[in-house]
């Protein structure tokens, strides 16, 4: 075989969860000798792909070809034992061991029935030397950085590959220099024959590194493009952009906001997390933050919520400076903030919708000022009326809820707080096309009656629609800003695709 | 830059100063009741404290398995009790020696590997298995008798009598022997058998250790197994040195066995200690109760308090070895999406991932 | 409105049910196999009898069992309230003669609060987890009740005193009326304040709940004290009931009991929703089931046997995969 011969070939692959269809019929081809990048936004099905190839998942429908026979993986297990090897975001070695014993653990090297520490060293470190690395193989993977741990996880990962590698979102937690050793090792491996998946959120490593792109969106392939023959507006435009229609653009067209100023945060940052980022909202102003996933957006909302802590910057709310948060100080100032995994941080899933809604009012108010369950039901009902919760009681448990409705509690509780200032991360994923026209309709409605909303999500669409102001993220930097009318999706995608230019902060893009 | 991060972590090496402030405080210990007491420098004293403590090293060391994978085992202390009522009442009725004990450790093993079962199979907390594991070896033994047995077994008097010469005219036990082998065998086990390094991967990270191809729940089960092993083996040298069996033996030894794997460097959140490691922290508190022995006045209750102290103080090192671990993780790391979470994951956590 | 409070009161009975069937079992097995089990009479105006007898017995159990379903609602444990409450009986008989009484019982429950202090502060503030930071006081505990007792069994006659554990108030025993009093404090602070949805939200979903500007932390303090301030009270009982203060064996094992009571009242081992009525009940169960047992002539310690497989048994019930098993195995009944 040689260069360019197709490896692995994925041919029709459906998948369908409960209630969603994250695959439909994708096509997927890696090559021998290249780097192969999977893009798509949340949702997209990426994810899904990989889990299915890996054996995470079983697919529905479809067939897979590893050099030209059919395979079937049940378990990441097996997965492996076909010889494709995959590399997590998260590292999945175990840091209390040693570099050698990472390398080769599940088949340890033995001599007269007792582990070959010897020979163990000896293998690690060729291997190793085959990506460019020099460590010491005794010391416990704990004792070295991320990125080190990361190339560890695919010298394995090689090691025990047959020629397919898959790497997903390998460069998250990594810096730049970071980065390039890390392609530095993937360009060896791709001149050695292998097939490479990546899978970034950063089109900069994107055009840096892959060879070819093939692009998911909502569950269904895109297409398969070279990369030197892809734009970067291009590519964005099919990852998030819909085919054009005119009547598709609605625009917010009053805007009810005042020069007062609620929120004003000033270059807020956080070392490997989110580039200084300037941003004030005023009163009544839906504000906007657009971005890949991974440039920063939630995580900014995350730094003004006190989620995270910044290492520097000045948040001012109404007269007062902070430079430290917490969800509780927050809270107390005024800010709600529905997160991006409603899952997760959102509901309290064993709790009532009643107990879900006056949660965080209760906690505002403190554990001893009980509010009355009379008073409870009367918030509680007040809000199932005001956003058309749709449930047969309050006492219902609140994970009986369809994500839609959840989403509209988890507003509710926010807005029983009578907050100034409310971020909203993701508030109409993984909801029904109805469920998200009323969000919609909500926040604008929210507005007009004088609340400042900050909203991140990745349908444009949707922020065109709410938004007075859309600030712009790239890679964790604020590139720019648009508002009125120049908000349209393809100034958005092209300032997403190319920055907002060097000598300019705030350039204007032209409409 | 990074290079020099390295070399820091080299120089505090976090695996092995629990170890060492071990082995530190023995020498503290046994220096300070030397020059306290006359007769507490001597062969025999040290002897001693083997000979009074093989039955605890044994079972810790079978212990230290079982925590190192991330678990805990309260049931030592009760099937070390029941074993010795069991094998009590078998002599009594006239039963080989040798046939007696293989019984008893045919037990201790059907013993660890079903509690490692329920554990492994229905993903129980292994704290609740093993405090029920706790009561139903204490409640077993009363089934037997409620009453002391003396042993009168030849067998068995020889073996407890018989003494091992060395230096001069001091000596050890056979169970001393024993609780050797054992901890050789351990320390072995967890340096040269796959199965021994796959303890520490499951410890490090369960998750990890399934997506490398590790046997997982087998190892699960075979720690629980050991553990009930070790116990067995530890009820029969605890018979040899008390010779009587009875079911309020060693109440809370559990505890002295946890707090001899604590002491020993064995992390209790899993995943580090060196096997040798709990025969180090029995010696440890071997030797504060020689202190209290020696002084005379104090009660035997103090040897309690001051190893709880110790316990207290290793507990609260290893907290401040993994919160630094963890915070150079995430300085390295620099990932903000998940809150800072201090604790680790319960099984149930686990089991969601 | 009337029908939402309806639903949940049924939610909440759905709950009991079980608990109570299980106690309602052990009173019909008494019915026909123990005679006089149920037979009561009064001496010098006090009820006396089986059933007393067990509502007196159940009464430190009890109080420790509400203390440990706080705890255990926010997915934690305390083991070492068996030693706390060995602590504090010991504290109390200790002073009794030297302060006035009031004051003995005062040092006590403030021991007992400062116990729960100490496991909370090492539980939520630094981080260790529950079975392991409760495990050091359940080992130092007992000690430090020897230094208080001084290694012997301390006695008292106060009549006072006595009162709190063997006295007799409107014809039942006092403790029970403690034991009450307890639950019904709890139950204010659950139903009245915001503790009993602060504990269930951080319990079931700890994240969200912080988002939402509850402070974990505080919360897991709390619980933790009110847990001390339980086995401090329990510690009253116990002690008063027999006058007399054993540091090794005032309150040996009764960690199990209390957790057995809790999980049997239907709060799961992995937090969330607490159901204060259900241990009360969970507790009587057990008590009953000890005094079944001691009643039909069989040695007490073999109850050891009985709740150790009582334990296995609901937590397996409360065992997710065990309950797939269950399900996939029905499921295949069907199909086949």
């Amino acid at each position: 075989m040689r260069s360019g011969d197709v490896l692995l070939k994925m041919e029709e692959v459906s998948k369908t969860f409960p209630g969603v269809k994250a695959l439909s019929d994708v096509n997927f081809t890696l090559r021998q000798g290249e780097v192969h990048a999977l893009m798509g936004e949340n949702g997209a099905g990426k994810s899904t792909l990989i889990k299915v190839l890996t054996g995470v998942h079983p697919m529905d429908q479809g067939k897979v070809y590893l050099n030209g026979r059919p395979i079937v993986a049940r378990s990441p297990l097996e997965a492996q034992h076909l010889g494709i090897s995959t590399v997590y975001q998260e590292i999945n070695l175990c840091t209390n061991l040693s570099v050698a014993e990472n390398l080769y653990i599940g088949r340890l090297p033995r001599r007269r029935g007792a582990i070959d520490w010897k020979k163990m060293h000896a293998d690690s470190e060729q291997l190793l030397r085959r990506l460019n690395l020099n460590l010491d193989v005794k010391k416990s993977l704990s004792d070295y950085s991320v990125a080190i741990q990361q190339m560890v996880a695919i010298a394995r990962a090689v090691d025990m590959s047959s020629g397919v590698l898959i790497l997903d979102e390998p460069t998250s937690s990594l810096d730049a220099q970071e980065v390039q050793q890390l392609f530095a090792v993937m360009r060896k491996l791709r001149d050695e024959g292998m097939g490479i998946v990546f899978v970034t959120h950063f089109l900069d490593q994107v055009y840096e590194i892959t060879d070819r792109i093939t692009i998911l969106r909502n569950g269904s392939l895109v297409g398969e493009y070279e990369t030197s023959k892809l734009s970067k507006s291009s590519l964005v435009t099919h990852m998030i952009g819909r085919e054009w229609k005119e009547e598709d653009e609605h625009r917010k067209t009053e805007s009810s906001y005042t020069p007062e100023v609620v929120m004003a945060a000033k270059s807020l940052t956080r070392a490997g997390s989110i580039k200084p980022v300037s941003l004030s909202v005023r009163k009544g102003e839906v504000v906007g933050l657009a971005g890949l996933l991974g440039s920063g957006r939630s995580e900014f909302a995350n730094l003004i919520f006190g989620i995270d802590q910044a290492d520097s910057g000045v948040m001012t709310l109404g007269a007062e400076q902070f430079q430290s948060m917490n969800p509780k100080k927050a809270i107390r100032q005024g800010i709600g903030f529905c997160p991006e995994d409603r899952k997760i941080a959102g509901i309290v899933g064993e709790l009532t919708i009643r107990e879900n809604i006056v949660l965080a009012l209760q906690a505002k108010k403190g554990i001893f000022n009980y509010i009355p369950l009379k008073k409870q039901q009367e918030i509680a009902q007040r809000f199932i009326d005001l956003l058309r919760i749709k449930t047969p009681s309050m006492e219902q448990r609140i994970d009986n809820l369809s994500g839609g409705n959840q989403q509209k509690v988890i507003l509710a509780r926010w807005l029983a707080t009578e907050p100034k200032l409310l971020i909203l991360d993701e508030p109409t994923r993984g909801i029904d096309v109805g469920s998200k026209g009323e969000i919609r309709r909500l926040i604008l409605d929210l507005a007009k009656s004088g609340l400042s909303i900050l909203i991140i999500s990745s349908e444009l669409q949707e922020m065109i629609e709410c938004a007075d102001r859309i600030v712009v993220l790239r890679d964790r930097m604020q590139v720019g800003e648009i508002s009125g009318g120049d908000m349209n999706e393809a100034s958005i995608m092209k300032m997403i695709a190319e920055g907002g230019g060097t000598s300019e902060q705030y350039p204007q893009t032209g409409s | 830059m990074k290079l020099e991060r390295m070399r820091l972590g080299l120089r505090i090496n976090q695996n092995n100063i629990i170890i060492f402030s071990t082995l530190l405080l023995i020498l503290l210990l046994y220096g300070a009741g030397s020059v306290l007491y006359t007769g507490f420098f001597s062969w025999q004293v040290f002897f001693n404290l083997f000979i009074d403590n093989a039955y605890l090293i044994i079972v810790a060391t079978g212990l230290a398995f079982v925590i190192i994978t991330g678990g805990i085992d309260l049931s030592v202390a009760s099937v070390v009790a029941f074993i010795s009522v069991v094998s009590a009442s078998l002599l009594q009725q006239g039963m080989n020696a040798y046939a007696v004990m293989a019984i008893c450790l045919i037990i201790g093993i059907l013993f660890g590997a079903a509690q490692g079962y329920l554990i492994q199979r229905f993903d129980l907390h292994p704290w609740i298995v093993t405090l029920a594991g706790m009561f139903l070896a204490r409640g077993a033994s009363y089934f037997i008798t409620t009453q002391s047995i003396v042993i009168e077994n030849p067998t068995y008097l020889s073996i407890s009598k018989y003494k091992i010469h060395l230096v001069g005219s001091n000596f050890i036990s056979v169970s001393v022997i024993i609780a050797l082998v054992v901890v050789a065998l351990a320390v072995y086990a967890a340096k040269y058998t796959e199965f021994g390094r796959a303890v520490f991967a499951v410890g490090g990270s369960e998750k990890s250790s399934v997506l490398m191809g590790l046997p997982v729940p087998r190892i699960t089960v075979l720690v629980y197994t050991i553990s009930g092993f070790c116990s067995a083996l530890g009820g029969i040298v605890f018979t040899f040195y008390m010779l009587s069996g009875y079911n309020l033996h060693l109440m809370g030894m559990e505890m002295d066995a946890i707090a001899a794997c604590v002491i020993g460097g064995i992390l209790l959140t899993g995943g580090f200690g060196y096997l040798v490691g709990p025969l180090l922290g029995v010696i440890c508190s071997g030797i504060i109760q020689t202190i209290v022995m020696f002084q005379g006045t104090l009660s035997s209750w103090w040897t309690k308090i001051a190893v709880g102290f110790l316990l207290f103080l290793f507990i609260l090192l290893q907290r401040v070895i993994v919160i630094r671990r963890q915070r150079r993780r995430v300085i390295n790391h620099g990932s903000t999406m998940t809150p800072p979470q201090l604790q680790p994951l319960t099984n149930a956590e686990y089991s969601k991932l | 409105m009337s029908n939402t409070r309806r639903r949940a009161a049924n939610i909440m009975h759905t709950k009991i049910i079980w608990p109570l069937t299980a106690l309602a079992a052990i009173l019909l097995f008494n019915l026909f196999f123990v005679p006089g089990f149920f037979h009561m009479e009064i001496k010098d105006g006090h009820l006396f009898g089986s059933l007393i007898d067990i509502l007196n017995r159940a009464a430190p159990i009890m109080v420790i069992a509400i203390g440990m379903t706080l705890v255990i609602a926010k997915e934690g444990i305390d083991i070492s309230v068996g030693s706390v409450l060995a602590i504090a009986g010991a504290v109390a008989i200790s002073l009794i003669g030297v302060v006035p009484l009031w004051m003995a019982i005062g040092a006590a429950l403030i021991v007992g609060a400062l116990c729960g202090l100490w496991n909370g502060v090492l539980i939520a503030y630094l981080g260790i987890q529950p079975m392991v930071g409760t495990l050091i006081l359940m080992t130092v505990g007992r000690g430090i009740a020897q230094l208080i007792t001084e290694g012997k069994v301390l006695t008292t006659d106060s009549k006072s005193y006595g009162f709190i554990g063997k006295g007799f108030f409107l014809g039942l025993p006092f403790s029970i009326f403690i034991a009450a009093f307890v639950f019904l404090l709890v139950l204010y602070l659950k139903k009245r304040t915001a503790l009993g949805l602060f504990l269930e939200a951080t319990g079931t979903n700890k994240v969200s709940s912080e988002y939402a500007g509850v402070e974990p932390r505080k919360i897991y303090l709390f619980v933790y004290i009110v847990c001390g301030l339980c086995a401090a009270i329990a510690g009253l009982l116990v002690s008063s009931n027999i006058s007399s203060a054993d540091a090794n064996n005032a309150g040996l094992w009764i960690e199990l009991d209390a957790i057995l009571a809790v999980v049997i009242g239907g709060t799961s081992m992995r937090g969330g929703r607490f159901f204060l009525a259900g241990t009360v009940i969970g507790a009587l169960f057990i008590q009953s089931l000890t005094t079944t047992i001691y009643s039909m002539g069989v040695p007490p310690e073999r109850i050891m046997v009985v709740k150790a497989i009582v334990v296995i048994i609901v937590s397996l019930m409360q065992s997710d995969r065990f309950r797939q098993m269950f399900q996939q195995k029905s499921k295949k009944a069907v199909i086949g």
